[in-house]
């Protein structure tokens, strides 16, 4: 006995393990969240190219984004009707190719990105080992600006960092030096450009480069990439505005390419541009986890519930909800001690709430269950077989639902309309084993009976559609094994039940009172 | 304002919860095997016959609806009689026949019933409405016990029966079950008959309880039952524990009536017995129970088990 007693705990407590195991994994690992309340933004930016096409073949290589400042790629979608589309991946880019062998007019691709920034990952970026000096492509007089700016710079300065912040005040002075002016005429607009800027400092021989990305808002259109200036110092990155000296990127920074190659090659066409748009939207987190875990093809998730149609998975949903409710059903027996009409009828009661909600379902079932009652004791007169009477109690019921229906439509009263969620045949047998129950055992007995049913449905029904419930069941179905390990322990419970407390307490108090 | 009380307090007290009872005595001394003996009355009684054991007289079975039928003859010819189902539980789908008043038959509460009324009845046993889980049943025909009148004043109407609770074969508990008003002349606690203990060497009664609740009248009758003593006592017990070597049940109820010409008859066994005895005797069953699972021994004869349990369950008056 001691040792089928250990054997259960094991299972039990092997099962628990299993079960919170996988879940914390997938929480931790897969990034599935614990609870419902967990939204993240998910960004949606779209980079539309446009070319016109010269009846040439065409090939259009656009680089895309490989993670960076926290955020992660969830999906890309490729919209091109004709175009054959690749990706490349190289060690300083990741890029998109499209071709096609013959094109002519104006030509649109677009290319879709979602991502998201991941608030626990670590922000950094992985970190590339620092590129060689860019090459200085100054001269004459411009070369000496820019040694006098750079020496001015040192002077102020202790380390790469800020050398980089004294460079980056300078140019933006204000009242900028004459120094200064001279390179910012070498830029179309106003201030230094950025590649100017990483050619300063490769004269400081400090490495760096220009990287590009989006200032991500929402719902902006016709957006182009900005630049920023990625120092390498020491053993960390730095990142730069090249218009302010503050380190650091905003949290909103999308880095979309780094280093020096071209954002977009268009061959077999002209006039080529790209433009952003940007998006976002609140996602419930677990989708995010889902699809970011399905690009990687995390095996417990592609042998899960969510490799099925999303139809299939709202079965499921409903469906991983009855252990809850089982789970109910069992600790109100052994451990409370409510009789109910029926070991699970409350469960199907339970889940019929849910379409009905609680109060109307309550009403709903209190009417059909009286009406139905006095009709089959009309039926008891009539000497019929069992499952003959069944069958009428059935049709009986249907008839008092389509009654109830009709007239709560006539009447406005839509909610009742809900009855039809009802299992009809439910319906019969409770109406069937209640009056049996009046006959036998007294109105008692079936008010007792009744009301624990209906106890048991409610807090069976109250739990089930808690949202955090519903979450966890959903998203983590590997807590089936917990429950079961919980309805393991139940099962063998052997102390009093809560109702005996009160059931047996005239043989404490009168042992106490002879005591006395 | 509901009373209530500890669990420590009842452990102290040595009572059986329902969840103690299930798990670790029905479910490791009643062999599933064996329950159909128990909950198919129409087995029952034909091994208790087998095993020259008393029991009322099976006067007919009916088994299928055209038999049903057919059973007006039979039954016409009947003064008295109970129908039954062979698979019913908890009383479901007793029907007591005590008289008859030209064509009408009389239920003991003096209802007048057709012979149709109780071709529904025996349709409805027939078609599965008692038996657990719907399956068709039987309906038997039985003798009425005439009980003995010792408990006229006790018992309001219907028969009175003593349930003895046995364990391995010792009886460990007993309690007199008397109808009443509202239990429809049905010994049966749940419908509020009342379960009076007794004192299991003399069969003298202790304490009584209906609904839960420890009474100290006959709530019909009015009359005090610590003057009550069952007759036959001696040959209660011996039937009582002659019953585990029939079902091989550990822990069960035997259900006995006294019959005015024929003595104690078994009535039927359960293997799931209730637990407001323990209120009906104002003790627990785990003592005993626990004190025969160290001593009781699997051999001992009837004889020598009735003996033991007469001297180490015997309640001393109080």
């Amino acid at each position: 006995m001691h040792r089928e007693k250990l054997q259960l705990y094991l299972i039990a407590l092997l099962l628990i393990a299993l079960g919170t195991g996988l879940t914390l994994y997938k929480h931790f690992t897969l990034d599935f969240p614990l609870l419902p309340g967990e939204r993240q933004q998910l960004w949606t930016i779209e980079a539309q190219i446009s070319f016109q096409a010269q009846n040439k073949p065409v090939m259009v290589s656009l680089a895309r984004p490989s993670g960076g400042n926290g955020y992660q790629t969830v999906q890309e979608d490729f919209a091109s009707s004709g175009y054959g589309f690749a990706l490349k991946e190289n060690e300083t880019q990741n890029r998109a190719q499209w071709t096609k062998r013959l094109a002519d007019g104006k030509q649109i691709i677009y290319y879709r990105l979602q991502a998201s920034r991941l608030d626990h990952q670590p922000p950094a970026t992985p970190l590339t080992t620092a590129p060689e000096l860019a090459a200085v492509d100054l001269d004459g007089p411009v070369m000496t600006a820019a040694r006098a700016i750079v020496d001015e710079a040192q002077q102020q300065s202790a380390d790469n960092q800020s050398l980089t912040v004294q460079l980056l005040q300078l140019l933006n002075n204000p009242a900028p030096s004459q120094d200064v002016q001279v390179l910012q005429n070498l830029s179309s607009g106003t201030g230094v450009d950025a590649e100017t800027i990483v050619q300063l400092l490769a004269l400081a021989e400090i490495p760096a480069r220009v990287i590009k990305g989006i200032e991500l808002e929402d719902r902006r259109r016709n957006q182009a990439l900005v630049s920023r200036i990625e120092v390498f110092s020491e053993n960390k990155q730095l990142y730069f505005d090249p218009a302010h000296s503050v380190e650091g990127l905003s949290e909103n920074f999308l880095i979309w390419q780094q280093g020096g190659t071209s954002l977009l090659d268009v061959s077999g066409g002209q006039d080529s541009q790209v433009r952003f748009s940007t998006l976002v939207n609140d996602t419930s987190a677990r989708t995010l986890a889902l699809r970011s875990a399905k690009a990687e093809q995390a095996t417990l998730i592609d042998f899960s519930i969510y490799s099925l149609p999303v139809a299939d998975q709202n079965a499921f949903k409903t469906i991983l909800l009855v252990p809850i409710g089982t789970l109910i059903v069992v600790f109100l027996r052994v451990i409370v001690g409510i009789r109910t009409s029926g070991t699970f009828m409350p469960i199907l009661m339970a889940l019929a709430f849910i379409q009905t909600t609680l109060l109307t379902g309550l009403a709903i079932f209190i009417v059909v269950v009286s009406i139905g009652l006095w009709i089959r004791s009309a039926l008891s007169n009539l000497n019929l077989l069992l499952v003959a009477r069944i069958s009428s109690v059935v049709i009986v019921v249907i008839g008092i639902m389509a009654t109830l229906s009709i007239i709560s439509f006539k009447l406005g009263l839509e909610q009742v309309l809900t009855v039809t969620f009802f299992p009809m045949i439910i319906l019969a047998w409770t109406i069937e084993r209640m009056s049996i129950l009046w006959e036998e055992e007294g109105a008692r007995e079936v008010l007792t009976q009744g009301s624990g049913s209906l106890l048991v449905a409610s807090l069976a029904y109250l739990l089930m559609t808690n949202p955090l419930v519903e979450h966890l069941t959903f998203n983590f179905p590997e807590l089936l094994l917990v429950m079961l390990a919980i309805n393991l322990l139940l099962g063998q419970y052997t102390g009093y039940r809560l109702t005996e407390l009160v059931r047996f307490e005239p043989l404490v108090r009168h042992k106490g009172q002879s005591h006395d | 304002m509901i009373n209530w009380c500890w669990p420590s307090q009842l452990r102290e007290q040595g009572i059986m919860g329902m969840n103690e009872r299930n798990s670790w005595f029905i479910g490791r001394y009643n062999d599933r095997r064996n329950y159909p003996l128990v909950d198919n009355k129409l087995k029952t009684k034909r091994l208790a016959e087998d095993a020259h054991i008393a029991v009322p007289e099976l006067i007919g079975v009916i088994r299928t609806q055209h038999e049903a039928s057919k059973a007006g003859s039979l039954l016409n010819s009947l003064n008295d009689f109970v129908i039954k189902p062979a698979q019913g539980s908890g009383g479901k789908g007793i029907l007591v026949i005590v008289e008859r008043d030209g064509e009408y038959f009389l239920k003991p509460s003096g209802e007048r019933l057709t012979l149709l009324d109780i071709q529904r009845d025996v349709s409805n046993i027939l078609g599965g409405l008692y038996s657990l889980g719907g399956k068709p049943d039987v309906a038997m025909i039985e003798a009425r016990v005439e009980f003995d009148p010792v408990f006229a004043d006790y018992s309001y109407e219907g028969v009175p029966d003593v349930r003895v609770i046995t364990f391995l074969g010792y009886p460990v508990m007993a309690m007199l079950r008397l109808a009443t008003h509202t239990s429809d002349g049905k010994a049966n606690l749940h419908q509020g008959a009342v379960g009076v203990g007794l004192d299991l060497a003399t069969g003298r009664g202790l304490n009584a309880v209906q609904f839960d609740r420890p009474i100290r009248h006959h709530p019909d009758t009015d009359i005090t039952f610590d003057q009550l003593t069952v007759p036959h006592w001696e040959e209660i017990l011996h039937l009582a524990a002659a019953c585990y070597e029939v079902t091989e049940l550990g822990y069960m109820g035997c259900d006995i009536v006294l019959d005015k010409n024929k003595g104690p008859l078994i009535l039927e066994m359960n293997a799931r017995p209730g637990l407001a005895i323990q209120i009906a005797n104002d003790c627990g069953l785990n003592p005993r129970l626990k004190q025969l699972e160290k001593e009781g021994r699997r051999r001992a004869s009837v004889k020598e088990r009735v003996a033991y349990a007469v001297r180490e369950f015997s309640t001393p008056a109080s």
